[in-house]
Parts: C-alpha cells; structure tokens; sequence
C-alpha cells in the first residue's frame, strides 16, 4: 500500500476530465490536469441542447429503463449493454448534482428542472440550459475544479500538449510526456494512472463541428504505442449544421425538439421568399416518412435523408445543398428563451434572424461514436461494478480513456443529449476503479527506474528536433486541408467500396507528402507548428483507422451507411415479428405463411448479417498500417432487431 | 471574383518584452470567410504582401462560434471575438492586434490568467458537499434562473476589461467580469451561503470602489451580459456588508 496520496495525470480538460478531476480529488487523490489551452475553453463548451435523464418530469411514464432502450436502439446494437444501462440510472443523479453545482438549468413554472424532447425518443428528457447546456455544464464542473485547485488538491497545466505514455518493461502505464506550448520544454509526470480525455477526432475531416483542438492526436498516439482504437468507422454526420470556410457551425437538435420542422419546396428551384411559399407547396419529408418520430428521427437517419433530398432528388433549396429548417412559428419570446444560443450563432455568422426566416442547414461530421478501445466490469445485475480497475481502461494497462475519447456507450450511431452525459458518467464513474487500480499494483510508480522516464522524454525531444528540421516544400497546413477534403468526399453519409478504396489510396499519397513536410516556424517560443505537425502525422494514421473500418464493414449499421449492403427493410415491417421470428425458431414452429410476404427472408438476412458484423471493430498498429479485428458486443440485456422509426 | 483578396495588416510580437512590427497580407477573398479562416488562410502561405516568406501569425482559438472565448483580439482597432467577425462586414485593410491590457505572449496570443486567479479570489463556485448523490438541488424560480443563466453566459473572454479605462496592464483591478461573477453566485440560493466572503474579496484593493462608471464594459460584451447591473449591484450588497462589518464589530 503506499503511504502517500495517489495521484493521477488527466489529459483534457472538457466534462469527461473535469468530473474526473473532481471527484478523484474528493476521493483523497492528487490529480493534474492537463489542458491544450485554459480550461474552460474545451471543446465541451460546443455542446448546446441538452443532457439526457429519465426524470420523467412530466409524468409521461419515462424510465432509466427506456432511455437505456432508446440508446441502445439509436446505436443499432453496437454498444455494450450493461454500460449503457448503468449510464441511464446514474442519469437522474448527474443531472441534480449538476443542479446542485449551480447549473442555470431551465425549470417549471414550479421551480423543478424543465425538459425537452431530442431526437431517437418520444419523451421529454433532455434537461437543458438555453441553447448553451454543454458551456454551462463545463463552467459548473470548471469551477469545482478550480475549488480544489485554490484547496491545493489538484494542479493544472494549461497550455501544455500531451505527447505520449511513459511505458515500463511490462508495458504498464507509468506517467505521460508532456509538451509545454509556451516554452517548448518537453519533460515527464509520474503517475500511478493516465487518463486521456482528449475529446474527438473530427479535424481529420477538416471542416466540421469540432473545435481547433479535436485532431485525436493524443487517443491516435496511444494507438501508435499498442492500445486498441475501436468502432473508428462510426463518424456522426449531424443533420444540421451551417457553411462556415473555418468550420461547419451546428444548429442543434433542440431547434427541432421544441418545434423546428424540415422542409424543402416541393416545386425544385423554387426562388420564392419561403414566408411566401404556402403550407401546400412544402414537402415536410421527415414528418411525411417518419409518422411516429416525424423531425426527430435519430441524427443517421436523418441526415441520410437530408443527403437524399438534395442529391437523388435534387429538392434542395435554390438548387443548392440546404434544407430549410423552421422556427418562425414560433414567439420571439419562446425562441430568445429556451434557444437563444443557436438563435445568436445563426444571425451572427449568416446575418439573418432565424426568428423571422427559416434557417438554411445541412449535415456536417459532428462526433466519433468510436475511440479508444476500453474495457468495463459488469455486476450481477446486468449494471456496472464501479469499484473495478477494469472501467474505462484502454488495452495498455494503467492508460484510461473517458468521454468523446473512448468507444463503448453510443453503439453506431449516438444519441442526440447523450454524449455530456456520457462524459461526465465516465468521468465520475471511474474514480473508484482507478483507486482500486492503484492499490492492485504490485511494484508502485516510485519503484520504476528513472531511465523509463528519461528515455520517453529523449524519444520525444528527438522526435521533435527532426520535426523542427523537416525542410521540404509541403506546408503542413495544407496537406491538413487535402486530408479533410480526402474524407469529406469519400468517408461520409453514403459510402462505397470504390470510394473507399480512393481515400485509402489519397491518404497513402497524403503519408508520402508527409515526409516533405516544411516546419513553417523555427522560433523556440509558443511555436505551434511541431506540434500542429506530429498532430498532422497523427491524423494521417486516424485517417487510415476511420477509412480501413468503413471499408471492410460490408454492411449498414447505424451512422456506416454502405447502400449496396442495405437489406432492405419492407416497408410494412414490424420489429416485433423479429422477436416473435427467434421465438418460433427456437421452439421450431417457423413457417413462411406466418409472417407477411417477404418479411421471414428479410429476417433471415438480418439474422446472417448480425452473425456476422454485429461486432466491435478493433485496429491494431501493425506495419504501418491497422490491422483489423472483430469482437463480440455485450447483448444480453436487449435482443438486437430491426430498427425502425416511422 | 477568385482573384479579389483582402488586405490585412498584423501587428505582431516574437516574445513577451521583445519589440512589436508591423506586417501585411494579402488573403484571397472567400464567401463567408471570417477573421479566424483568414488566418487559417495565412498559416497555409505565409508570405507577407511583399513576398517575404515569414513564420506564420500565431492566435488563440477553439470553438469558432463565440462560447469558449478564446479569440478576442482588435479587430480595426475594437476589442471582439475573431470567429463572429465576418470580413464582408469589415473595413478593408483590416488591422489586428493583441489585446493591450494583457502580456502579449505571443503575436495575437495574451495571458489572461489574470482573470482566473480573480475568480479564485472571489470564490467563484458553490460549495457543494460532495458530488455523491444527496438528492435534488434547491428550488429555483424560472425568473431567478434567467437572469443567472445571462451571467453565466461569461467565457472570461476579456472585452470588458480591455475596454474599461480603469484596468490597466500593472493594477490589481478586477473589473466588470470578476463582479458579474460574485452577483451570479451570490443570487444561487446554495451560493449565497457564501455572499459575505465573496463580497469581502471586493471590497479590498482593485476592488468594486474603484470602478470609474465608465460603462464601456456592457457595450462591448459580445454575450450582451447586464454588466454595469451587474457592478451596481454588487456595489449596494458591498455598501450592506460594509455596514453590517461595521456594526458586528
């Protein structure tokens, strides 16, 4: 046992870091944290509509229960189970703790929480703050943090880069390699655990909803030094997002969960003012198609019909790539209150009041469901044993993952709400099992030899002198934006073995222009450009996880849409028949004429294509290249079947 | 159209304490561009107007759509946030440079811990018991919430204080940002528990008193935060507390 505090390094300060932070601290641990830039400029800030939990405010009969159901079914089965469900009944309680830390939640006229509805359920559970939750939820978790800075249990080095895991003999975890960004010192930390909570990838897209900061360079080097990156194929594309030339701005889902619709003019090239255009002229597709969900149908759908309204049907509005998204029914009052956020956002980037006319948006790549692979321990009941070392932690031993970082809660296609969520579970969640780790160990991180440390420091001190000395005639900015522009066009909503195969051949190409790379800035002082560099050669590799998976998964799961492995679906089918399909199998009553024509093929497909591909994607760095695996998901709690929405 | 291009001149610094220059760029125009994508444009050919190859400008940034606070810099001369400053609506050239009420770190990148260590000193947080689960938090009119959630709009952007003629780069004030603060924390009915050490904080040196009135603060505050309220505010429950450390000793 050791006679000291442990103490932890977390990479990354957004919800996922932060709730770590807090609670390890209030656990009698000593914690640093480590942050790209101020604290409270993390990517979570972005998050804008809400956060889920099964309260059930408004006595509609919601349960823990159904928004486990929801989740799952939103991630077309590709989550593991007992997460997931422990997420849904710890919900209620992150919400009050949140309520608690003094989260300006919006509330009842009663003075209780208030709550929406957000896409994939039809229930009202996403507690919210304006159109600014996730900004509002990091501020809260910012200021405990700070609480515990200013009580001398926590430290933070803001403006400091993560540059790799400091790895012993056995291969265990020992402490990280720090960057520091101003002074360009690079040096170790000792620590009996390292966390990563390093948020997204989406800059390998280049234009997209994330922020500067989301390139998954530090989940990508961890990948690089052995651990398993898991589920990188499942991209969210979001539905509604604005043009931006530096980023892809977001609408959020709550535009549509207090009333926003989706249209299109039914007459193509229609150049009337939309206020103009009656009831009668307008195509309301998804409340058309989707009768039960109408425009809240779960973001893959919805962005896939979207992309088919534009592109097959060429409906968009003045011919170009935007649905309207509409709000002016409703009160300035209604709008400025519960979504003020978006509504400033919209006029200011586009100088249009969203109040007075529809908003135009398209989709954009908004979130990775998959990361870091990492491993949990399941109770008896079907929920998780919080106490042990395994949550949360990634192939290498003593290397954690949390939040947007790691794969495991949001299946093939997340939730809209449930990624804050998820983070700050994660992030309070692990606390224990780290502890617990910590005290497991048989040779402590004070018995580790300083050379360990003084080799990772030289190996990345070298690293960074070649990196300074790359003198070729590619600017590394650019080949950033042929990088994005590479995905945009081949690993979107809509993908194709032969577009596959393109990208994996542009990004070989991307790789080889690597080598010839211009360090553009050689002052010793705030120099970003190694860093943006190692961070480019990072994303070289994601690149290459993301693409690999999407073409070797010949199927269509959730956000991987592959329309030639489509099974087509019968429009009259009903989930259930599945259920009724396994049960009469099992007792050998099936015959054809009991399901209506052409519904028992379509389920064998389903049950061939489940025995196949419903399974954990999982990349290994091997020759330069992933090498990919597959792993059976927990199911044990819902049987997968059919989606369905309308 | 392709070939239009948008002047730009930059004043930039190498470190902290070394003398400032002067440089112009020409960036190619592009439909919706804004400051930051102008940058971004600059870090991929960084070649000055007149043809000089230079290391490119170096700025803080994030989110890119003004709720992390990162990119507030002077954009022709006014203190702003560089994502909402759209080039179609700005005057050509367009200048940039740091924030002067902060140490320059680098080009347009300043040192705002300043802000930080403040809230530190105020107290800026609720005292929660620990984050187990005890259960519901407190009761909260809609109202009430409204107008906290305004002032917890603050990213710590720092317009306020770059615009506001009592807080200079050498004093100790807190400004407008620190006060919005105390005045948000103290209306939580959890928060005010702690009212009097958060009032105590201001009302010392660099404290409520010494705001001039200027008012210059609400009106370049880009969450349109109440924030000479705010300083009113604050400035009566100081004058209460006042009395009240008078009268208890």
């Amino acid at each position: 046992m050791l006679n000291r505090k442990k103490k932890i390094v977390i990479i990354g300060g957004g919800l996922a870091g932060l709730a770590l932070a807090m609670k390890f601290c209030e656990r009698n641990g000593e914690v640093t944290i480590v942050s790209y830039q101020a604290l409270k400029r993390s990517h979570s800030v972005c998050a804008q509509g809400g956060i889920n939990a099964a309260i059930d405010a408004k006595n509609e009969g919601d349960t823990p229960e159904k928004h486990f159901y929801d989740t799952i079914k939103g991630g077309d089965f590709l989550a593991h189970q007992p997460l997931v469900r422990d997420m849904c009944f710890q919900a209620p309680a992150i919400i009050h703790l949140m309520d608690r830390m003094g989260v300006a939640f919006n509330r009842t006229g009663e003075g209780h929480l208030d709550f929406r509805r957000f896409g994939g359920t039809l229930y009202n559970r996403t507690a919210f703050a304006g159109a600014t939750t996730g900004q509002q939820l990091v501020y809260a978790l910012d200021e405990q943090v700070r609480r515990n800075i200013h009580d001398g249990n926590a430290t933070a080095l803001e403006w400091h880069e993560y540059l790799g895991a400091v790895l012993d003999s056995e291969g265990i975890c020992r402490g990280a390699v720090i960057h520091d960004l101003k002074t360009d010192e690079i040096y170790t930390l000792a620590a009996d655990a390292v966390v990563l909570a390093t948020g997204g990838p989406c800059q390998v897209y280049g234009r997209s909803t994330s922020s500067v900061v989301n390139t998954g360079a530090a989940a990508t080097t961890a990948y690089l030094q052995g651990a398993k990156y898991a589920n990188g194929e499942f991209i969210q594309i979001h539905p509604t997002a604005i043009p931006g030339q530096d980023k892809l701005r977001l609408m959020s889902e709550s535009a549509r969960g207090e009333g926003g619709r989706v249209w299109v003019p039914k007459k193509t090239n229609d150049s009337r003012d939309p206020k103009k255009i009656p009831e009668s002229d307008r195509y309301y597709f998804l409340e058309e198609k989707y009768p039960l969900f109408k425009n809240l149908v779960p973001r893959d759908v919805a962005s896939r019909e979207i992309y088919d309204i534009v592109y097959n049907q060429n409906m968009g509005v003045s011919g170009e790539p935007m649905v309207y998204l509409d709000l002016t029914h409703k009160s300035r009052e209604f709008l400025d209150n519960r979504l003020g956020g978006i509504m400033d956002i919209y006029t200011k980037f586009t100088g249009v009041d969203p109040r007075e006319q529809p908003m135009k948006i398209f989709p954009a790549v908004h979130y990775s469901m998959g990361g870091l692979w990492t491993d949990y321990g399941p109770d008896q009941q079907g929920l998780i044993e919080h106490g042990s070392p395994k949550n949360q932690m990634t192939s290498i031993k003593g290397l954690f993952a949390a939040g947007e970082a790691d794969y495991q809660y949001h299946g093939a296609n997340r939730l809209g709400a449930n990624s804050l969520l998820s983070c700050i579970y994660t992030g309070l969640m692990m606390a224990r099992g780290i502890m617990n780790y910590t005290d497991s160990l048989e040779k402590s991180v004070d018995d580790i030899p300083s050379t360990i440390f003084d080799d990772a420091r030289n190996h990345w001190k070298t690293r960074f002198n070649e990196i300074r000395k790359m003198d070729g005639n590619e600017n590394p900015y650019q080949l950033h934006q042929q990088l994005g522009e590479t995905m945009l066009a081949n690993v979107l909503i809509v993908r194709d073995n032969k577009s596959l195969e393109k990208a994996t051949h542009a990004i070989d190409d991307i790789e080889a222009r690597f080598k010839n790379v211009k360090c553009t800035d050689s002052s010793d002082w705030a120099n970003p450009s190694p860093s943006f560099i190692n961070q480019l050669f990072c994303m070289i590799h994601l690149s290459k996880i993301i693409t690999k998976g999407a073409l070797m998964r010949d199927e269509f799961r959730g956000s991987h849409y592959k329309p030639d492995f489509d099974l087509n679906q019968p429009k009259d089918f009903d989930p259930h028949e599945y259920i009724d399909y396994l049960e009469q199998k099992q007792y050998g009553e099936i015959t054809d004429n009991k399901f209506p024509p052409g519904h028992l093929d379509y389920m064998k497909r389903f049950e061939e294509n489940n025995k196949k591909w419903l399974k954990t994607t999982v990349a290994q760095f091997k020759d330069n290249k992933p090498d990919i695996t597959y792993e059976e998901v927990n199911t044990s709690l819902i049987t997968p079947r059919p989606r369905k929405y309308d | 159209m392709t070939d239009k291009k948008i002047p730009f001149k930059i004043k930039r610094q190498d470190k902290p304490g070394s003398p400032s220059y002067w440089q112009t760029f020409q960036v190619p125009y592009k439909p919706f561009a804004n400051i930051i994508s102008c940058l971004m444009e600059i870090q991929r050919n960084p070649t000055t107007q007149g043809g000089k190859t230079v290391a490119p400008v170096t700025w803080d940034s994030n989110c890119l759509e003004e709720v992390c606070g990162s990119c507030t810099m002077l954009i022709n001369g006014k203190v702003r946030q560089a994502c909402t400053a759209l080039v179609d609506n700005l005057e050509k050239p367009i200048t940039l440079e740091p924030m002067s009420k902060f140490p320059v770190v680098r080009d347009l990148q300043v040192n705002r811990n300043r802000m930080f260590e403040n809230l530190k000193k105020v107290k800026a947080w609720i005292d929660i018991d620990g984050s187990h689960d005890i259960g519901e938090g407190a009761l909260m009119a809609d109202s009430d919430r409204a107008k906290r959630y305004v002032m917890s709009e603050c990213m710590t952007c720092g317009c306020c204080l770059e615009a506001c003629p009592q807080f200079t780069l050498n004093n100790s004030f807190m400004g407008a940002a620190t006060f919005n603060q105390v005045r948000l924390f103290n209306l939580h009915p959890t928060g005010s528990m702690n009212k009097e050490e958060r009032l105590d904080a201001v009302m010392g040196e660099g404290g409520i008193t010494d705001c001039g009135n200027a008012q210059v603060c609400v009106e370049v505050c880009p969450k349109n935060i109440p924030l000479t309220e705010s300083i009113a505010d604050i400035g009566r429950q100081t004058s209460w507390q006042m009395i009240k450390n008078i009268l208890i000793k």
